[in-house]
C-alpha cells in the first residue's frame, strides 16, 4: 500500500538482515573445526579447557552487564568467540582456575573498562593472555605433547591444579615448540608437521589448514575484512624471505614462519577484532603489514619465541591513529587536514 | 580570642567539639574526601612505581609525610616573607632540603630499603602532592591548619600507598609485610609485582572509592 507518511532518516537506507549476533555466530561456526581438531589432538584438558574460558566469558559478560545496568548482552555471541579464542591461545595442560580468571580478565579489562561490546580497543582475548603471560609466565610455557595415548582417558595433572596453588612440575610429556626449538636449539621442525599441528603448541595454533579453512569460510560469507590476514601473511612472508635469503642459517624460511606459532590464528581469527582493526582500506594493509613486521622482528630478535599476541596487541594500540593518518582528501580542498581550533 | 565553634559546643563535650572543630576538618579531609591519591589522583609516580610491597609503600608514605609536614610548616611561616614572583622556587628550595634530609636518614637506617626506594626518595621533590599542598593551602593558612592538613593529606598518602602495596604484595608474593599469609603451594601473581600490577591495582582502587561514592546513599 502506498504510505503518505514520509520517512526521514539518514543512510544507509538499503538494510540487509545481519546482525552483531549472526556475524559472531559465523565466527563460532569458522572456529568450530579448529577447536575440534584441538580437542582431538589434546584430549580432555582441551576440551575442559574451552568450556571453562568460555563460561568464565559469558558469566562475567552478564553479571558485569547487570551491575553496570544494561541489558545482558551475551546473547551476541561475541564473550562465547573472546573465551574460545582464548583457550585456543592457551596450551593445552593449562590449569583451569588460570583459564577461569584469564577469561574474567579479558571481558572486564579488556571489554568492559572500555564500555562494552565496540567500544574495546584491544582484542580481549589477547587482553586475557597478555595478563596470564605476565602473571604466570612459567604455566603458561609448559607445553604437552600432541596425541598423547591416553588423553580422552584421563586429563593432564596440571589442568585440574587446586585454585590459586602452583601447577605440578613439568612433567615427561612436556616438549618445545617449534618456535621455541628454533630459537633456543636452532632445530627446524618440517613444514609438513607444521601444517597438519603434529607439534605441541598452544591449543588451537597447531593446525594452520584448519584455521585457514575457516578463515575462508569468514570472507566467502563477507564477515572477515580479507586484508588484514593477507597483509599480514604478506608482510611476514616477505620480510622473513628477505631475512633467509641474506642468511639462510640464521634465519627460518618464511615457510615455516607462516605455519608456527600463534601466526595463522592470529592473523585469521585474532587481528581480525572488527572493533580494534582500522576502517578503512588503506589503514587496514598498513595495520597488517605493521602487525606482519613486528611479527618477525619479535620471533627473531625479541627475547621471546612468539610474538604475534603483543604484535597484535600493539597494532590494535594504533589503529585508530592509522584511521586518523589516511582520512581520504575531500574534493576540493587541500591535503593536509586542519582540525578547527576549538 | 576562643574559637566560637568550640565555644558553642562546649556543653556537648570534648570529642563533638572535637570533631566539629576546623582543624580536625583539615586532617580528616586528607585521609577521605579529599585523598592525595584516591580522589585528587596526585602523586602517581612514587603510588605506582614504589608500592610492589607492603614495606616500601609505607616507607615511601612515612618519608612523604614528614616531607610535607615540614614543607607545608615552613611555607606557612614564610608565607608573608616570600615575594609572589619566586615562591615556587622558594618551595622547591624547602621541600629539596627536607628530601635531602630524608634521603640520608633512610640510608642511615637501612641500605636495603634505600635501594629499593632507588631515586624515588629524591623524586619526592617534584611530588605534586608536596608542591600542590604549599601552593594551594600552607602559603595561604595559619601555621597550625598547615600541620593538620599536611598530617591529613600525609597519612591519606600512606594509606593509599599502604592500600596498594599489600593488595599487590598479597597477589604477587602470597605475603604481607613478608610474612606468608598463603601456604607456600600458592601460585604468585608475577604481574602484581611488574609495572602492569600497579596501574591494575591503581585503578581497582579508584574502582571502589569511587562505587562507594556514587552508592553511599543506596548502602
Amino acid at each position: 500500500m502506498f504510505q503518505k507518511t514520509l520517512h526521514i532518516s539518514t543512510s544507509p537506507h538499503v538494510v540487509r538482515g545481519i546482525g552483531t549476533d549472526d556475524i559472531m555466530r559465523n565466527v563460532v561456526w569458522a572456529m568450530a573445526p579448529t577447536a575440534g581438531y584441538a580437542i582431538w589432538v589434546f584430549g580432555l584438558s582441551a576440551l575442559l579447557m574451552l568450556l571453562t574460558a568460555t563460561a568464565a566469558c559469558v558469566l562475567t559478560e552478564h553479571l558485569l552487564a547487570r551491575m553496570s545496568g544494561k541489558e545482558s548482552t551475551i546473547s551476541d555471541w561475541s564473550a562465547v568467540i573472546t573465551g574460545a579464542l582464548l583457550a585456543l591461545t592457551l596450551p593445552p595442560g593449562f590449569p583451569l582456575w588460570m583459564t577461569f580468571l584469564g577469561g574474567v580478565v579479558a571481558i572486564g579489562l579488556g571489554k568492559f573498562a572500555f564500555g562494552g561490546l565496540g567500544y574495546n580497543v584491544f582484542n580481549p582475548a589477547l587482553v586475557g593472555r597478555a595478563f596470564l603471560q605476565a602473571a604466570f609466565p612459567v604455566a603458561i610455557t609448559t607445553w604437552h605433547k600432541a596425541f598423547a595415548p591416553e588423553r580422552f582417558l584421563s586429563v593432564t595433572a596440571s589442568t585440574l591444579t587446586f585454585p590459586f596453588t602452583e601447577p605440578a612440575a613439568v612433567d615427561a610429556f612436556s616438549g618445545a615448540t617449534p618456535l621455541a626449538a628454533f630459537k633456543f636449539e636452532h632445530a627446524i621442525t618440517p613444514a609438513y608437521d607444521l601444517a597438519l599441528g603434529l607439534i605441541p603448541g598452544s591449543t588451537g595454533e597447531t593446525c594452520a589448514v584448519l584455521i585457514a579453512l575457516g578463515g575462508l569460510y569468514l570472507i566467502a560469507r563477507g564477515m572477515m575484512d580479507w586484508r588484514i590476514p593477507v597483509s599480514i601473511l604478506a608482510a611476514v612472508g616477505v620480510f622473513s624471505s628477505i631475512l633467509h635469503l641474506a642468511d639462510a642459517e640464521a634465519y627460518p624460511s618464511p615457510v615455516f614462519m607462516w605455519l608456527s606459532g600463534g601466526l595463522m590464528l592470529g592473523a585469521v581469527f585474532m587481528a581480525t577484532d572488527m572493533v580494534a582493526s582500522p576502517v578503512t582500506p588503506l589503514g587496514v594493509w598498513v595495520y597488517g603489514t605493521l602487525i606482519g613486521v613486528l611479527v618477525v622482528v619479535i620471533r627473531i630478535w625479541g627475547g621471546l619465541p612468539e610474538g604475534v599476541m603483543y604484535a597484535i596487541l600493539l597494532g590494535n594500540a594504533v589503529s585508530p591513529h592509522l584511521d586518523k593518518l589516511v582520512i581520504p582528501r575531500v574534493y576540493g580542498t587541500s591535503r593536509t587536514y586542519k582540525t578547527k581550533a576549538t | 580570642m576562643s574559637n566560637p565553634i568550640s565555644q558553642g559546643q562546649n556543653n556537648k563535650g570534648f570529642w563533638s567539639a572535637l570533631a566539629q572543630s576546623q582543624s580536625t576538618n583539615e586532617f580528616l579531609k586528607g585521609l577521605w574526601k579529599e585523598n592525595p591519591v584516591f580522589v585528587q589522583v596526585l602523586g602517581m609516580c612514587p603510588t605506582l612505581a614504589v608500592t610492589n610491597s607492603a614495606r616500601n609503600g609505607l616507607a615511601m608514605g612515612l618519608a612523604t609525610t614528614f616531607v610535607l609536614l615540614m614543607s607545608n610548616t615552613l611555607v606557612s611561616l614564610l608565607r608573608k616573607v616570600i615575594p609572589r614572583q619566586v615562591r615556587i622556587a622558594s618551595y622547591i628550595l624547602i621541600i629539596a632540603t627536607f628530601v635531602t634530609l630524608v634521603d640520608y636518614a633512610i640510608q642511615a637506617i637501612s641500605m636495603e630499603l634505600s635501594k629499593a626506594l632507588g631515586a624515588f626518595i629524591s623524586l619526592i621533590v617534584v611530588n605534586c602532592v608536596i608542591l600542590g599542598r604549599a601552593e594551594a593551602f600552607a602559603s595561604k593558612n595559619t601555621v597550625g591548619r598547615s600541620i593538620m592538613d599536611a598530617l591529613g593529606m600525609g597519612f591519606g598518602f600512606v594509606m593509599a600507598l599502604l592500600a596498594l602495596g599489600s593488595v599487590r604484595e598479597l597477589l604477587g608474593y602470597g605475603s604481607i609485610f613478608g610474612l606468608l599469609v598463603f601456604p607456600p603451594v600458592y601460585q604468585e601473581w608475577v604481574i602484581m609485582i611488574l609495572p602492569a600490577g600497579g596501574f591494575f591495582t591503581l585503578a581497582l582502587w579508584l574502582f571502589v572509592f569511587n562505587w562507594y561514592k556514587t552508592h553511599k546513599k543506596a548502602l
